[in-house]
This record gives structure tokens, C-alpha cells and sequence, in this order.
């Protein structure tokens, strides 16, 4: 039963750090204004500046470097991919390795690790955002980024509600899934053995409960709402409202230097 | 859209009852023919009481509570909260400010992921200023007796604070009626008692106009009054001594005595002095240790 003990809400790491206490909203556009610079530097001395922010970043946050690096695990085939095809299928520069049909040139090498090490920046900046916000700052602070969207079109209030609800009941659902797979082994499932159809298969009768549940909640839940006189956003106040601080305007200026610097170099 | 809200200056017009029901019929349309759960209720709330609706599954108890806050509207007749028809689309808001209600299933009506952001739904829908709304929040989790754990998380609270939590995200919209549908139905012995205490508590200190809709009777005589429902339509209505002193209309109902008042009458039967009309634990234990 450990399978669904090991689900984490997000990778919400709590604290009182300096980024910890940065409004959601700086948090957010900098880490959007980050992977924009990431993708504009071109060289090598620009990546540096780049990853030495990040490392300041990280030894700030307080958050421990194994939790961190641990955002990275899903990355690495890509990651090893990445360099295997540019360093195997590049043409440029001077010839390195010529053995049998494998060519390996000194360009596709610098390439595949540039590329690489992009990628990296860029999953641990954004890491580094949803380690230190918790769910539902990062929400509030989707909705009020997209609010000014609204006029094309964009239901900013309803994504964030939406967001909401689906953190509010993951742990009510995922306790149910827990509750179901437990009757059913009762009775005689078995959700381990065979091959790979036969164990999707096998999960058949957790799903189906699990569903017809989930909609008698949303059912039940929309109830609850209009009864507590839900009716959408229009006209509603915020009980706790978002406020800059002189935090922000300090990590916006550290931020903005170090951008400046990472593109001239 | 604007919200009105009936503050205490608000004058209630005339002698309008919080809740007056003329003749109302409700009819469920399904695919497999209709059902008539409400057939012509009649009844009355007004300010400051407390009225239980006792009624076995299907007697159609729940079905008039969702018409005190106009999540049905009457097939026929009329129901009135504070004087406005349920019916009046443009009231809408107004009348469920006026009734909160709480339901039977804790999990799903807590819509936030932190307790006091839950609270805070309510009023944040009514377009209540920022710093009122953290006045009203403290105040309504002091009155459930959850301030301490305004910042857990939901899933983590027992079945009785999670309803807890729900009575308070109704009083911080400062309703005039407190509607409990079946709210301790799913609980355990302690979460139903936790509830019961928050609502005599309420009871007491803000003389909050309660109906509590429920198929405890040991819940039910702590009423003032008691409605017993069945098949849709009002069989019997009184003081709990009243209504619980029909033991053979309960038991045809398929409805209990609580069980102080079964065993007092036991005990009355077998030669024991007793006084009549005892309903609760309290008042029997009262009775016998007066004897020496």
C-alpha cells in the first residue's frame, strides 16, 4: 500500500528563507524572466554567471541540495540523450574520434553539454519556484498573473479555483484509492502479478469506484459552494491579499543585474 | 452582481417568521416517473427557536431543508425566508446569506486546502472587505473552538472538527438560520458529540435560530421543537415530551424513543416512582439520584 503513501502534494519544501518569504508573483516572473535569459546567453561565460545565480539561489532557499538535485532524476534520459545525439550526429569543429564509422567532432561535444547544461538551469530555477511556494500562493499568484487576460478570454479565476479544489481533494481521493484497493484485495484482487495488460487491467475495479465517487463529490461539493453563495469571481473580495514587500524590489534588482551581466559576456 | 446583506439594522418586515412554508409540494421528475416527496407542508420557524425534523430515510426531511435556502424551489406553493420568496430569482443571494446550511458529508464541502481559508469562502463570495473578513473567520472558528487549528490542512482533521470547520464556514457569512442537514449522520459517537456541544454552545451564547434535521432522537430532544415527517407530509409536531410520549406513532414510523425515555418508562412499569416525561441521560440521572 506504500505505492500511494509516497505521492507528494507538489515538493512544497516549508521555510522562512528569503525566497521563501518573496511574494508568489516576483517568484513566478523571475523564474519566467530566467528561462528567457537562459535562452537568449550563447556562451559559456553566460551559462556560468547563469548557474552561479542559481547556486545562491538554492544556498538561500535553505532547502536541502539532495531535495534540489532530486528535481532532476525525471530529466536525465533527456539529459543523456541530448548529449549522445549532439556529440554522434555534429559535424563542427575539429575532428576528435575517427574509429570504424563513428566520428566525433569537438563542436558537437561543447554543443551537447551547453544544451545539457540548459536544461539543467532550467528544471532547478523552476524547482527552486515550487520548492519554496507552497500550492496555494502559487495559485493566487497564477490567477492575479493571468487576470489581465481575462479580456481575451482566459477564465483566470475559475483555473485557479479549479487548482485549488484539485489540492484540496488529491488527499481526500487518494485516502479513497487507498480504501478501495483495500476491499478489493479482500475479495480476492490482485493488483501485482502478471504483465503489464493484465495489471492495468487488474486496476479496472479500483478506477470505476473511484470515479462514480469523485463525481458524487463534485456533485455534493457544487452544492456546498452555491449554498455558501459561490457564483463565480465577479465581485468577490480576497481574504488574504498578495503585498509586495522591499524584498522584492531587492531580488528584482539582483535579478536584472545579473541578467544584464549574463547577456553581455 | 451586488450582494445584499442583512445586517442587524436591516428591519425584518412585519412578523414574517425566518421560515414560512404555504402548501409546499415538491415533485422529483425522473425518467422512471415522478416522486412526490413533499406533499403540502405547513410549518413555521421563528427567530431564536430550535426545531428538529425526525423522519426515516425517504420521509422527505431532507428535501424541505434544501427549500429553506432555495436549492429547490417549490413544484407548488411557497416558501418565505424573512419574508422573501424563494422563488424571487433576484433574492437568491440574499436568502442563502440569510440560511447556512451544513451537510452530511464532512469531505465535501470544504472547498479551501487550509481551515481558515475555508472559513473565509463564504464571506469572500459575499464581497466582505479584506480585514472584516479576518474579523469574521477568528470569530466563527472561536465559536466552533478550532482557532488553534486554523492553518492545518482538512484531510488531517477528524470527521466532528471537519464538520466543525463547516458550522464555522456558515457563521462567518452571519446567517439568521443555521440549517444542519443530517451533519452528524457519517460521524463517530465522539464527532457527533463534539457537534452536538458546538451547536448547544451556539445555542446558548448567540442564541443562533437552529433546525436540526437528524435521525438520532437523542439528538432530537434537545429541540425545543420536534417536526416528525413521513412520506412526505408533517405527522406530528410538539415539544420532544409531546412527540416522544407517542411511542406506538414512532414506532409505526419506524422511528425510535431515545433510549433515557425507554428506560425510564421501564423502570416507571416496574414500580419505580419516576417523574413522567424524561428524555435525556441528564434528566434520568437527575430523577434516580434523588432517591436514597
Amino acid at each position: 500500500m506504500s505505492m500511494l503513501q509516497n505521492v507528494t502534494l507538489g515538493q512544497y519544501f516549508p521555510g522562512t528563507s528569503v525566497v521563501h518569504r518573496l511574494d508568489p508573483r516576483t517568484k513566478l516572473g523571475l523564474a519566467l524572466a530566467y528561462i528567457i535569459v537562459l535562452f537568449i546567453a550563447r556562451t559559456g561565460l553566460s551559462y556560468s554567471v547563469l548557474a552561479l545565480a542559481s547556486a545562491g539561489i538554492v544556498l538561500l532557499s535553505e532547502v536541502p541540495i539532495k531535495l534540489v538535485l532530486r528535481g532532476l532524476r525525471p530529466i536525465l534520459m533527456i539529459l543523456s540523450l541530448t548529449v549522445v545525439l549532439h556529440v554522434f550526429t555534429s559535424r563542427e569543429g575539429v575532428e576528435l574520434v575517427s574509429f570504424w564509422f563513428i566520428r566525433i567532432y569537438s563542436g558537437g561535444v561543447i554543443q551537447g553539454f551547453m544544451l545539457a547544461f540548459r536544461l539543467v538551469l532550467l528544471v532547478l530555477s523552476t524547482s527552486i519556484l515550487t520548492l519554496t511556494t507552497s500550492p496555494i500562493a502559487l495559485t493566487d499568484a497564477i490567477e492575479l498573473a493571468l487576470r489581465p487576460l481575462r479580456r481575451f478570454g482566459v477564465p483566470a479565476h475559475e483555473l485557479a479555483m479549479m487548482m485549488t479544489i484539485a489540492l484540496r481533494f488529491i488527499p481526500t481521493l487518494l485516502e479513497e484509492a487507498e480504501k478501495i484497493m483495500k476491499a478489493q484485495l479482500a475479495r480476492g484482487a490482485d493488483f501485482e502479478s502478471g504483465g503489464l495488460l493484465k495489471r492495468a487491467k487488474s486496476l479496472l475495479p479500483l478506477l470505476i469506484p473511484l470515479f462514480i465517487s469523485a463525481f458524487r463529490r463534485a456533485d455534493e461539493l457544487a452544492m456546498a459552494m452555491e449554498a455558501r453563495c459561490y457564483r463565480g469571481g465577479e465581485g468577490r473580495t480576497k481574504y488574504k491579499v498578495l503585498a509586495y514587500s522591499r524584498l522584492d524590489l531587492y531580488a528584482a534588482m539582483c535579478f536584472t543585474a545579473v541578467g544584464v551581466v549574463a547577456l553581455a559576456l | 452582481m451586488q450582494c445584499v446583506e442583512l445586517n442587524s439594522g436591516t428591519q425584518i418586515k412585519g412578523a414574517a417568521g425566518i421560515i414560512e412554508t404555504k402548501g409546499l409540494h415538491h415533485v422529483y421528475r425522473g425518467h422512471e416517473g415522478d416522486t412526490h416527496a413533499l406533499g403540502g407542508i405547513d410549518i413555521r420557524i421563528e427567530e431564536g427557536d430550535f426545531v428538529a425534523i425526525i423522519g426515516r430515510n425517504g420521509s422527505g426531511k431532507s428535501t424541505l431543508a434544501k427549500h429553506f435556502n432555495a436549492i429547490l424551489l417549490p413544484t407548488e406553493g411557497r416558501v418565505l425566508v424573512l419574508g422573501m420568496d424563494t422563488r424571487d430569482t433576484g433574492l437568491l443571494w440574499s436568502i442563502r446569506q440569510a440560511v447556512g446550511m451544513v451537510f452530511q458529508n464532512p469531505d465535501n464541502q470544504i472547498v479551501a486546502t487550509v481551515i481558515d481559508e475555508d472559513v473565509a469562502f463564504g464571506p469572500e463570495n459575499l464581497g466582505v472587505p479584506t480585514p472584516e473578513i479576518a474579523e469574521r473567520v477568528d470569530a466563527a472558528l472561536r465559536q466552533v473552538n478550532m482557532l488553534a487549528l486554523r492553518h492545518h490542512a482538512p484531510h488531517l482533521l477528524s470527521g466532528g472538527q471537519k464538520q466543525r470547520v463547516a458550522i464555522a464556514g456558515v457563521l462567518a457569512m452571519h446567517p439568521k438560520l443555521l440549517v444542519l442537514d443530517e451533519a452528524t449522520a457519517m460521524l463517530d459517537p465522539v464527532g457527533r458529540a463534539e457537534v452536538i456541544e458546538t451547536i448547544l454552545a451556539l445555542r446558548s451564547i448567540a442564541k443562533m435560530t437552529t433546525v436540526l434535521i437528524t435521525h438520532h432522537m437523542d439528538e432530537a430532544v434537545l429541540a425545543h421543537r420536534v417536526i416528525v415527517m413521513d412520506e412526505g407530509r408533517v405527522v406530528a409536531s410538539g415539544t420532544p415530551a409531546e412527540v416522544f410520549a407517542q411511542p406506538e406513532l414512532l414506532e409505526s414510523l419506524g422511528l425510535d424513543v431515545p433510549l433515557a425515555a425507554k428506560l425510564a418508562k421501564e423502570l416507571i412499569r416496574s414500580g419505580l416512582s419516576l417523574p413522567e416525561g424524561i428524555l435525556t441521560a441528564a434528566q434520568l440521572v437527575d430523577s434516580l439520584c434523588q432517591f436514597n
